[in-house]
């Protein structure tokens, strides 16, 4: 009678998991050298300041960047009187918000009107909640909005005075993530996927929940 | 009195006249799919999407559209190059021959611009298209609310 040798019953789940163990304690070692994480957006974290601005809220009310503490904030810059490219990047927002499901109670979005002469906060309010609930309206003083614009390099220029009234303002796509501290970590153009976002502010919210 | 009546016909015969020389030409080699508009809250401006089709041997150009329920329609297209988003006027957007142009949110599109009374999502809004040739097609836009997704694609 042939006999392999073979380990004691008791033992074989052990030996099973050696490798297993052994692939575990590498990435614990691994781990605790903080590998950069795996961004899908472009990573500005240290290369922008913190958010700080002095702006007047779609309520009407006076608010600050301390204002928007302990939540992750995205910010954008546009206008009401946008038809395409503004309510474009709003749905892209709600539909982000919508992917990310309860998480999006621990996410807030800051449009930024750089046309403060036709968006006072009446007008803002009515956009911005046409959108999202976790959509805010900011305005202001030109100034106050140059100042936030230009912290983030962020250029705006109005456009000529169109034949039927009114007018176009250029200014920039980009959508700047910061954590709940307010900390720039993130950048997004208006073109990046929803998952690419999803995927980012995923790990962002569990990196806060992890206190890193 | 004769006279006055005459004069009256006259002049109604020369409305009705003029009336059926002004009727443009309903266009035979163009259709258009996917017609919405995206409603935005108050007075804003809203954007008009469409895919515009060709069937015809000849490209076209498509030079303006008007509709009874806004004031004034433009034609439009967004860029957003080097991080800047900006939105210029068209004066004519060709179609070639068999093929098509999808007007869709970041590109082309419609600026739909004082509207008459409000305009309610599910609501049908005729947009009447105008081509450089004279001709002219009428097609009913679906207003959709500010946070629709377009699904043209």
């Amino acid at each position: 009678m042939n006999i392999k040798h073979s380990p004691h019953p008791l033992l074989r789940p052990f030996l099973t998991l050696g490798p297993l163990l052994l692939v575990l304690t590498l990435l614990l070692a691994a781990c605790s050298q903080a590998p950069k994480p795996k961004w899908r957006l472009t990573d500005i974290q240290g290369h922008m300041p913190d958010l700080k601005f002095q702006l007047t809220n779609d309520d009407g009310k006076a608010v600050t960047a301390a204002d928007y503490k302990g939540k992750i904030t995205l910010l954008y810059f546009g206008y009401t009187h946008c038809p395409d490219v503004c309510p474009l990047t709003m749905t892209r927002m709600h539909v982000l918000m919508q992917r990310l499901g309860k998480l999006a109670d621990d996410t807030q979005f800051l449009f930024v009107s750089v046309d403060p002469a036709r968006d006072t906060p009446k007008v803002l309010h009515q956009y911005v909640t046409a959108f999202d609930k976790h959509a805010v309206g900011l305005t202001g003083s030109r100034d106050a909005i140059r100042a936030l614009a230009k912290r983030y390099r962020a250029a705006f220029d109005r456009g000529k005075e169109k034949d039927h009234g009114g007018y176009d303002v250029n200014h920039s796509s980009a959508i700047y993530i910061f954590d709940a501290q307010g900390h720039a970590r993130l950048l997004a153009t208006p073109t990046s996927s929803t998952g690419d976002m999803v995927h980012d502010l995923h790990l962002l919210i569990q990196m806060e929940k992890n206190g890193s | 009195m004769k006279t006055l009546l005459s004069l009256v016909l006259a002049s109604t015969l020369a409305v009705t006249a003029s009336a059926v020389a002004a009727a443009p030409q309903a266009h035979s080699n163009v259709s258009v799919s996917h017609a919405w508009i995206r409603v935005l809250p108050g007075a804003l401006p809203g954007g008009g999407y469409a895919t515009v089709h060709n069937h015809g041997e000849q490209a076209v150009q498509l030079v303006g559209a008007d509709s009874p329920a806004y004031g004034h329609i433009m034609l439009h297209k967004s860029t957003t190059e080097g991080g800047v988003s900006r939105m210029a006027a068209v004066k004519a957007i060709t179609v070639p021959a068999h093929g098509q142009v999808a007007f869709a949110p970041g590109g082309y599109h419609l600026m739909m611009m004082q509207a008459k009374t409000p305009v309610k999502p599910g609501q049908s809004v005729p947009v009447t298209l105008h081509f450089a040739s004279g001709a002219t097609l009428k097609v009913p836009f679906k207003a959709r609310p500010a946070n629709a997704i377009d699904d043209t694609h």
